[in-house]
């Protein structure tokens, strides 16, 4: 079997196991946020917490739980960060004390699910932090988002209220119901397949051709799953998946990529559950999975055909990418973790060719909704949905309608202000940054591909991506700062936006459908969504590609 | 139940509505446009070239703003360029600006025609009204028209002005009320009922009336037409609202995607210090016009140009068809409509039931039953009985008895206590022949009175006849002291032509139709099936209709329905958009949010296809004018940068002449193309009535495809010309 055979057979079981989650998964998550019961570990919580778990909360009261919640993680992370150097936390090897503007680009990118970051793991953290502090936020960042879009949905499918669900009860079922489990199970299985999990610290081994070397241990495997299933990408190690301590084999390179793409796309079906029919879930996957799918055939076409004396020779650009995995497996790992907002990677999408490296900046550009990350993927995809649906309803002659909820003022508002906040953060960041003579320095990189650097930073910060273009030199006080400024910008604004649609949906009765609705589970919408996506981030965007990755690119 | 026995041809008067099946799937048609108009409103449009008044559509404000920043930068670089562009911007504003303008001088014209009937008068107001009051012995004062207020009473003759809205409350007469509707035939306005509303500005023809006034000083229907048709009252509507944040959006998107490309840009330059400055590019990044004109080309001019001409030239479109819409936002609420409630009579059917066969009974030949059938009715001027003296001569060849050839005849009026009418002849030798027709009962007991027998036959006929909705009337004879039952007459409503496939039509686009009647549930399925309506509501009461109207909106459906009646005002207020007759009562007229001159209850359809025409508009042109950046951005980018990256060249796929004329072309294509879309944004996007797929997936193709492919073509064109202009290379 040749490397492009095998290829297709990765990405073709990837695709089947991830069809046979849909259902399952997704029916499993909406009885999670409609079961009305409270498990005892649940109840044990909601006291300590003092939480009524059974108060519905108002959208406003949601978004100040998740904006305090969010808050308070950021300042814990922060002095986590500041001290966690103390003897106390008893170290196997010596760490050195984190910068205040390091810690706070490390809090500020963990908390957004971002997973940006500016240090390496294995010698910059200690153990306990990566456990009780990165590893904890893994969950509930992903957990923040899960429910986020869950009171989103909710704005579609109740009528008449003001309240959006509970955000404590929200955020405590999905760590406890679904991600923990999965995680558990899925740890052992990485464990299974090689991942390193131990307290060693560095031990020195002898080597096949006799020389000797230091290697990190740590609690690798526990971290890695959580890692891909919340779509958060903060690797271990500097190398994350591409060090096979976290990424051992072909395999388990596969079953990580599965782990990214499983909520998101199995989310579809809880919205389907939950608004009361199933085919807008499919009709939602349909698009994202369209979207993906043409990314990974651009970004192998992209690594397969280029030019140059060594690709040529190779069959594929091979540069960067990690031979235990080869290059289809790498392309397909750099699509899945570009099109959800993880951000984890196994090969360096830097050394891509120009335009297989401008389909990965291309898929963060997409706003992360192809599936996207846990939660926020979801809800991106449908702010988008209800703008498609406001120009599309008027082209059938009726005030437009999304699920039964009139799409007026309000709503295409607060979806407009959703769709400005990350391609502001991005070109505004990226303008600064190449307009301050000291931070255009930091670029490793003379001409568009420096320039693409930069652009990639600022896209994958604000789109809360948290994968890198390395060339970059980022740990400066300006790039900590500018870029933790930008992914908690462009991770709480459209939570604000988005819970202000939930509400103002919620509060409407809904419309019924007719033959002069426009039917949004048909395939004509799915085509409809995916061309306005692809429209509305080219015409944002096409500017900076051109300077960019396109002027490399193109010959 | 059959509907078989009913004859569907429409008999008697009242002319069928052309028939819109024979010609396949009907189009709604777009207004009209006079090309001379656009020349005309030109001044107009250069004065709107105003700030002050501009800045309320922020599109083209930007585009003013950038087009008097390439002027300066135009006066100081004094190339051929710079000035081309700088021209072309203003252009590009004029042109929004003369959409606007030809909306509105419609209108302007339309409001002086209605300034000149509102002359002001002198009213005779009445000192001291008391409705016991005989007319001669009322005082009356002069007193100018405008310092008329509410609850003053005037006296009107005939040839005077009416010098304000109200209703009569004494007296009847002709009025001309052409002034407002265009109608020269005089209606006639008399106290009591629903005919008592008048408008000012309209005149007596004949009688004397007495006019309680129910406007408050300059807020006469007149004043509120005037003010609707020049859209000085004009506000956004709610979708209007929403699709101006949308665009909004856009631009700003669009500022910042070239406000940060500078940076980007002058980076990019300085990495190439070999290639020389060049007119879009020099090591101070992108030049002033270029960048204006690629911000002018990106962000959404075409539908931000032409938003509000589309508005007001849907409310011109009703006022077209006689139609006065209170507010944009009814238009609008028109278009959503779920639920059309239409009154059966006048608008379903014909005005009145018509005989449409005559059914004998116990083996009465026909001829004899159709002459007895014409005798009952000769003296019976209701359209009822008119329409069976036309059936009887059309049908059986009967002629009508001509003056003096029944003079001995007494003829038997109807009254409600015997529920029947007819007539008494002599016949041979003294004795009396008289013919009744009637209500089955009513006729019955008269046969039985004078010792006849009542066939059970006639029963199963005028059961049949009630079951298919018809209204039986029985005819029967006495002569020679016995009576007898000859047979039935079939009274029928009859269902206008074409009724039946525009039903079907508002089905397709999810519209259904309630059919309101006060006939009892029987006669009313009869003629719901016949005319193919989904619902209707018998034996309607205001309260009735008034239940339905609530329990169709708590269900969340919007409402749309007409009336006339001052009972009908609650309903008419209820309603997502009530069209009140104009002949109806100020009530009414007040009540509702939308006023029919032609006082035509079948208008509401095409009152809802106008709403669907104005936001399909709306929504085709913002997905023509997205799209049109696609093919922009493929004109400039390279125009820009190909010189500095090389390999940018290969996205010059139109293979334009030069940077210079690339820009030119895309910056005049832009300008262009508002020009070209101003008679489709006034005139309104036609379209088939058809479900939301169908009409989504034509208008994205004409739309979203056309507007994708349409600039590539056209800024190909101008670029072939303006390649040869001086000054461009």
């Amino acid at each position: 079997m040749n490397t492009t055979t095998a290829g297709m057979v990765f990405v073709a079981t990837l695709a089947v196991a991830l069809i046979a989650t849909y259902r399952p998964l997704g029916d499993y998550m909406a009885r999670v946020y409609t079961s009305t019961h409270h498990s005892r570990v649940e109840r044990a919580l909601y006291r300590v917490g003092g939480i009524d778990p059974d108060a519905d909360q108002t959208w406003g009261t949601y978004l100040r739980s998740v904006l305090a919640f969010s808050g308070v993680s950021v300042l814990f992370l922060y002095l986590f960060l500041r001290v966690q150097h103390w003897h106390l936390f008893g170290h196997p090897y010596a760490v050195p004390q984190m910068s205040a503007h390091q810690s706070f680009n490390t809090a500020a990118s963990f908390v957004t699910n971002t997973n940006w970051q500016s240090y390496s793991g294995e010698s910059a953290l200690g153990y306990v932090v990566q456990m009780a502090g990165l590893a904890v936020q893994n969950f509930l960042s992903a957990a923040v988002g899960m429910a986020v879009v869950i009171a989103l949905v909710r704005g579609f499918a109740r009528h008449r209220t003001d309240r959006l669900g509970n955000f404590w009860v929200d955020l405590t079922r999905t760590c406890l119901r679904i991600l923990l489990p999965i995680t558990a199970l899925a740890a052992v299985v990485l464990v299974a397949g090689g991942a390193v999990q131990n307290f060693h610290g560095y031990r020195p081994v002898t080597g096949l051709a006799g020389g000797s070397q230091s290697l990190p241990g740590g609690p690798v495997a526990s971290q890695e799953v959580i890692k891909e299933l919340g779509t958060n990408g903060g690797g271990f190690f500097n190398a994350n998946s591409a060090h096979p301590f976290e990424n051992p084999t072909v395999w388990t390179n596969w079953l990580e990529i599965y782990l990214i793409l499983a909520i998101g796309f199995s989310l579809p079906r809880t919205f389907g559950r939950l608004v009361g029919d199933k085919r807008q879930g499919l009709a939602i996957v349909a698009v994202m999975g369209l979207l993906i799918v043409g990314s990974a055939v651009l970004a192998e076409t992209g690594q397969a055909v280029h030019h140059g004396t060594v690709p040529v020779a190779v069959g594929a650009a091979t540069e960067g990418t990690e031979t235990r995995l080869g290059v289809p497996d790498s392309a397909a790992f750099a699509t899945a973790t570009t099109m959800t907002s993880t951000g984890a990677v196994d090969s360096a999408h830097d050394s891509y060719t120009s335009l297989g490296g401008a389909v990965t900046l291309l898929d963060m550009m997409f706003g992360e909704i192809a599936p996207g990350g846990t939660g926020s993927g979801l809800y991106g995809i449908l702010v988008l949905a209800v703008l498609s649906v406001f120009v599309a309803g008027l082209m059938v002659g009726r005030t437009p309608e999304y699920l039964g909820k009139k799409i007026a003022g309000r709503e295409v508002k607060l979806a407009s202000l959703y769709l400005l906040t990350t391609p502001t953060l991005v070109l505004v960041g990226t303008a600064l940054a190449m307009a301050l003579p000291g931070e255009r320095a930091a670029m490793a990189n003379a001409g568009p591909h420096g320039l693409s650097e930069v652009l990639y930073a600022f896209t994958s910060a604000a789109n809360n991506n948290g994968s890198a273009f390395a060339g970059l030199a980022v740990n400066t006080a300006w790039y900590n700062t500018a870029l933790g400024v930008v992914m908690l910008l462009g991770r709480l604004l459209p939570m604000i936006f988005v819970l202000g649609l939930a509400g103002s949906l919620a509060r409407q009765r809904a419309v019924p459908a007719s033959a002069g609705t426009l039917p949004t589970h048909r395939l004509q919408f799915v085509g409809l969504l995916t061309g306005v996506t692809l429209i509305v981030v080219a015409l944002t965007y096409f500017p900076a590609l051109a300077l960019g990755p396109l002027a490399e690119g193109l010959h | 139940m059959s509907t078989t026995t009913l004859d569907n041809t429409p008999v008697g008067p009242g002319a069928p509505e052309p028939s819109a099946a024979a010609e396949g799937p009907r189009r709604v048609p777009g207004g009209l446009l006079d090309p001379k108009q656009m020349l005309r409103s030109l001044p107009d449009a250069v004065t709107k070239l105003n700030p002050a008044t501009l800045y309320k559509n922020p599109v083209m404000f930007i585009v003013e703003i950038g087009s008097v920043c390439t002027t300066v930068l135009a006066i100081r670089d004094h190339t051929s360029f710079a000035i081309q562009i700088a021209v072309w911007l203003w252009l590009t504003v004029i042109a929004a600006n003369l959409a606007e303008a030809v909306a509105e001088g419609r209108g302007k014209a339309q409001a002086e025609a209605l300034r000149r009937a509102k002359t002001d008068t002198i009213a005779r107001r009445v000192v001291d009204w008391t409705p016991a009051a005989a007319a001669g012995q009322l005082r009356e004062e002069p007193v100018p028209a405008p310092q008329l207020a509410q609850g003053d009473v005037v006296i009107c003759a005939a040839g005077e002005l009416i010098p304000g809205d109200g209703d009569v409350i004494d007296g009847i007469a002709a009025v001309d009320e052409s002034a407002i509707t265009g109608e020269s035939a005089p209606v006639i306005r008399e106290s009591g009922g629903d005919r008592s509303s008048v408008t000012g500005g309209t005149k007596v023809l004949s009688d004397q009336i007495i006019v309680k006034i129910t406007q408050r000083p300059g807020e006469s229907f007149i004043d509120r037409m005037i003010a609707l048709v020049e859209g000085a009252s004009r506000q956004k509507t709610p979708n209007e609202i929403a699709l101006n944040i949308l665009l909004a959006s856009l631009t700003i998107i669009f500022l910042l995607a070239v406000a940060t490309l500078q940076p980007l840009a002058i980076f990019s330059k300085a990495q190439q210090p070999g290639i020389p400055d060049s007119a879009s590019l020099t090591s101070q990044g992108v030049t002033g016009i270029v960048l204006v004109a690629l911000l002018v080309c990106l962000i959404p001019t075409t539908i931000g140009a032409l938003l509000s001409a589309i508005g007001i030239a849907g409310m011109d479109r009703l006022v077209q068809r006689n139609v006065l819409a209170m507010s944009g936002r009814a238009v609008e609420a028109a278009g959503d409509v779920n639920t059309l409630l239409l009154d059966k009579t006048g608008t379903i059917t014909l005005g009145n039931r018509q005989a449409s066969e005559f059914v004998s009974v116990g083996g009465v030949p026909a001829q004899e039953l159709a002459q007895v059938t014409q005798l009952s009715s000769l003296s019976d001027e209701t359209p009822e009985g008119r329409s069976i003296v036309v059936l009887a001569k059309e049908r059986y060849g009967l002629r009508q008895p001509g003056p003096g050839e029944l003079t001995h005849a007494r003829f038997v009026a109807f009254s409600a206590q015997t529920r029947m009418s007819g007539v008494d002849l002599p016949a041979a030798g003294g004795a009396v022949r008289q013919v009744r027709k009637g209500a089955a009962g009513s006729v019955s007991g008269w046969v039985r009175e004078r010792g006849g027998e009542v066939p059970a036959e006639m029963g199963q006929v005028v059961d049949g006849i009630s079951a298919a909705g018809g209204t039986p009337l029985v005819v029967a004879e006495a002569a020679g002291g016995t009576a007898r039952v000859l047979g039935v007459i079939h009274l029928k409503d009859v269902v206008k032509v074409g009724m039946r496939e525009r039903f079907d039509e508002l089905r397709a686009m999810g519209i259904r139709t309630v059919m309101i009647t006060g006939d009892n549930p029987l006669t009313a399925r009869a003629i719901a099936e016949e005319a193919g309506v989904d619902d209707f509501l018998a034996e309607a009461t205001p309260e009735d209709k008034m239940a339905l109207i609530r329990r169709e909106q708590a269900g969340g459906k919007l409402v749309a329905m007409t009336g006339d009646g001052t009972n009908d005002a609650p309903a008419l207020a209820q309603a997502d958009v009530g069209v009140a007759m104009n002949s109806g009562t100020s009530a009414a007229k007040e009540a509702g949010n939308m006023v029919d001159l032609d006082s035509n209850p079948t208008k509401l359809i095409e009152i809802v296809e106008i709403g669907k025409q104005l936001l399909i508009t709306r929504g085709s042109l913002t997905t023509f004018s997205i799209a049109n950046d696609v093919a922009k951005y493929f004109a400039i980018i390279p125009a820009m940068f190909a010189g500095v990256y090389g390999g940018l060249d290969t996205l010059n796929v139109m293979r334009l002449h030069s940077p210079q004329s690339a820009i030119l072309s895309a910056v005049i294509f832009n300008a262009l193309v508002i020009v070209a879309l101003i008679p489709l944004a006034l005139r309104g996007a036609r379209y088939t009535p058809s479900s939301a797929s169908q009409m989504l997936r034509r208008n994205l193709y004409v739309y979203g495809l056309g507007g994708l492919i349409a600039p590539f073509v056209g800024i190909k064109l101008i670029d072939l010309i303006v390649q040869f202009l001086p000054g461009i290379r």
